[in-house]
């Protein structure tokens, strides 16, 4: 579902990502794991089109990065910290104007959907700017499935969540995933991924150095494997 | 660290050789405007200067489209050599207009058309290197440099044909004698081998300047680059 | 699930569905057209006192004034209307969805010359009222539509630029004031042109210029939009 082959992304003279290369099957949930400033967050941006490759190919559902970038957008959905909600509208707002952009056929039906899968149904006529910090993040993974996508990219999902939030983040999550799609995820909060990913890479110095699947783990569990391949 | 190429060197001899040429036949050569007197002297290297500044800003302008297209940061060094070069020579051309305008005019700045766009320009270029420094990411700085001249050349050459257009709405300060400032003295033949001569002498400065600047550019980018080496 | 039938939205639907957006944020909020309106108050109350605008110098300097109202007014604007983009990655969320850069572009150009064109056809009345003067002048009016067009054209492309750096609001009218000027010069002259009744002929150079500055300027915003939100 994803292909990335020999990425190399350069800010000014800085070199982020050093030919890395990635695969992900479809509906395999991968956890990207890597210290700060390895380059996780500019892979994610890469992935979503929201950034160039400076070399190297990038594929996604069988279409190309940059040049085939708008077919790669119709069938992707990204979550990052930031909700990338308008404060001034309502839920349902929001998420009628996406699915305009999405040019979604038949919204209401799909949004009153969404809001259910999320939780907020009973919120959908309240503005962004009255809910909470999790409550904006599940809205956000709405907005984020909204038009069905096949490739799901999480950058840090659980940013200024508390516990209880992050639960419900977590269900969400899970949900999302279940449905068959292809996700990639980074997040500082190894537990939490271990609970939700079926394959674990650790993105360090711009390439992928360790690779692993749940069952790869074996007796061991992720933390060590994320130690030990840092140490490597 | 590479020594300054011979033929570099050799312009820069020639350089300073024919800037004391020019002084000579302004200062010297050339016969006294009957008029203005002596101060007229400083029109050789007024023109010049200005004539400078434009060749700056064409090379700006051009190196912004060649930069968008190859997107390649050698392209933004030579941007911020024409850049900085052509503020340098119309601060010049403006000071020199000052100098000139005041014995003669009796005012230290006129609203004439050339000495405003001249101005305003230099103000575009104080708000290029203020866009600039607040960007960290090297390659949106050079991107965001590289359109903001384009802008600017679009808007400058018409900023003179705008003032110039509607200048009566523009309080007039010198009257009739504004014609004086449009070249309205006859230049005779002494004055025009002072004039074209500064003309040439300047446009080989121009190119001496440009290339020691590009030259001083591309050494600060390797010095960062070694400097990133050295830290990792 | 039910797959939503997905089509490629077109640049109009796009453009439509950012223009309605704002326009409904905008409804809720007020805050960007109260901001520009009270502002705009303040500029002309200033003024009067600082030029003293009894009626022989008002004769002179009304196009002037409402010139630099209109303008000043329409940073705070242009500001804000990409700000609002800019705070919760909302510019991240339009350009992840499938359209087209340039339609992000001209629809925040739209609904920005919404507000914008809405506070000057209030301050309008406002200025008449407080001198006694009708301005309610078609002339005029088509002048500050066509300069209006290429300020927010130009300055929606500079602010897209200005939000993505540090110093962000402070920087907007250093970089667009020296860009803007000869849309401000062929508006001002068309402006007086026509408060002073004078003939169309004298008018039409001015106006033509603006008409022109116009097409050159979203011409090159156009093309070079991509750049500025494109990493």
């Amino acid at each position: 579902m994803i292909e990335v082959r020999k990425l190399v992304k350069r800010f000014g003279l800085k070199t982020v990502l050093r030919g890395l290369d990635f695969d992900v099957q479809p509906g395999e949930f991968v956890a990207l794991l890597g210290p700060n400033g390895a380059g996780k967050t500019t892979f994610l941006r890469i992935l979503s089109s929201l950034a160039r490759p400076s070399l190297g190919e990038v594929k996604i559902a069988g279409y190309r990065l940059p040049g085939q970038a708008a077919a790669v957008r119709a069938r992707l959905g990204v979550v990052s910290h930031m909700p990338l909600l308008y404060a001034d509208l309502t839920a349902e707002e929001n998420l009628r104007f996406y699915a305009r952009l999405y040019g979604l056929q038949n919204p209401e039906p799909r949004i009153a959907e969404v809001l259910e899968m999320v939780g907020l149904e009973g919120r959908r006529k309240d503005l962004v700017r009255t809910y909470s910090r999790g409550m904006q993040q599940r809205l956000a993974i709405g907005r984020a499935v909204l038009h069905d996508p096949d490739v799901m990219l999480f950058d840090e999902p659980y940013t200024g969540l508390d516990q209880d939030a992050s639960t419900m983040l977590d269900i969400v999550l899970k949900s999302v995933a279940s449905q068959g799609r292809t996700v990639v995820m980074t997040s500082h909060d190894l537990a939490r991924a271990e609970d939700l990913a079926t394959r674990f890479d650790v993105l360090s110095h711009g390439v992928i150095t360790a690779s692993t699947s749940r069952e790869g783990l074996g007796s061991s569990n992720v933390l060590t494997f994320y130690k030990q391949s840092l140490d490597a | 660290m590479q020594p300054k190429p011979k033929a570099l060197l050799a312009l820069d001899a020639v350089s300073f050789i024919l800037l004391g040429i020019s002084t000579y036949l302004a200062l010297v050569y050339a016969p006294t405007e009957a008029i203005m007197g002596d101060v007229q002297r400083v029109f050789y290297f007024h023109v010049a200067t200005a004539w400078v500044g434009m060749l700056g800003f064409v090379a700006a302008g051009v190196t912004g489209i060649v930069y968008l297209r190859t997107q390649n940061l050698k392209w933004d060094i030579v941007e911020i050599a024409a850049v900085e070069i052509s503020l340098v020579f119309f601060f010049i051309t403006i000071v020199l207009g000052s100098i000139w305008a005041r014995p003669v005019w009796n005012t230290w700045w006129t609203w004439d058309p050339r000495l405003t766009t001249a101005a305003i320009t230099e103000l575009i270029y104080i708000a290029y290197f203020m866009l600039r420094q607040g960007i960290e990411d090297p390659d949106r700085r050079a991107r965001f440099g590289a359109v903001y001249t384009l802008v600017g050349a679009v808007s400058v050459p018409i900023t003179f044909m705008a003032i110039r257009l509607f200048r009566t709405i523009h309080p007039v300060v010198i009257g009739t004698q504004s014609a004086a400032a449009q070249g309205g003295f006859a230049m005779t033949g002494g004055m025009k081998v002072a004039f074209f001569f500064a003309l040439f002498a300047f446009t080989v400065i121009f190119i001496d300047l440009f290339w020691n600047r590009i030259r001083m550019g591309n050494l600060a980018a390797k010095v960062e680059q070694l400097r990133l080496k050295l830290s990792q | 699930m039910n797959s939503p039938s997905l089509a490629r939205s077109s640049f109009v639907k796009a453009v439509a569905a950012i223009v309605q957006k704002d326009l409904a944020a905008e409804y809720r909020s007020r805050e960007l057209l109260s901001s520009m309106m009270v502002f705009a108050l303040l500029v002309i109350f200033i003024f009067n006192y600082a030029l003293n605008l009894e009626p022989s110098v008002r004769a002179k300097v009304t196009a002037g004034v409402l010139w630099v109202t209109f303008v000043f007014a329409g940073t705070i604007g242009l500001n804000r209307s990409m700000a609002v983009e800019k705070d919760r990655g909302c510019l991240d969320g339009l350009l992840l969805a499938p359209v087209d850069r340039t339609a992000i572009f001209f629809g925040k150009v739209i609904s920005t010359l919404i507000f914008m064109l809405l506070v000057e056809v209030i301050m309008l009345p406002f200025y008449g009222l407080f001198y006694n003067v009708n301005l309610f002048n078609p002339g005029l009016l088509l002048v500050m539509l066509l300069g209006s067009i290429g300020y927010v054209v130009v300055g929606t492309l500079l602010s897209s630029m200005a939000v993505q750096t540090r110093t962000r609001d402070i920087l907007l009218p250093i970089i667009l004031f020296p860009i803007i000027i000869p849309i401000l010069l062929s508006a001002l002259d068309a402006s007086n042109g026509f408060l002073n009744h004078l003939e169309f002929d004298l008018i039409q150079p001015a106006l033509g210029l603006l008409v022109a500055l116009d097409v050159i300027f979203t011409a090159v915003s156009f093309m070079v939009f991509d750049y500025v939100v494109e990493e």
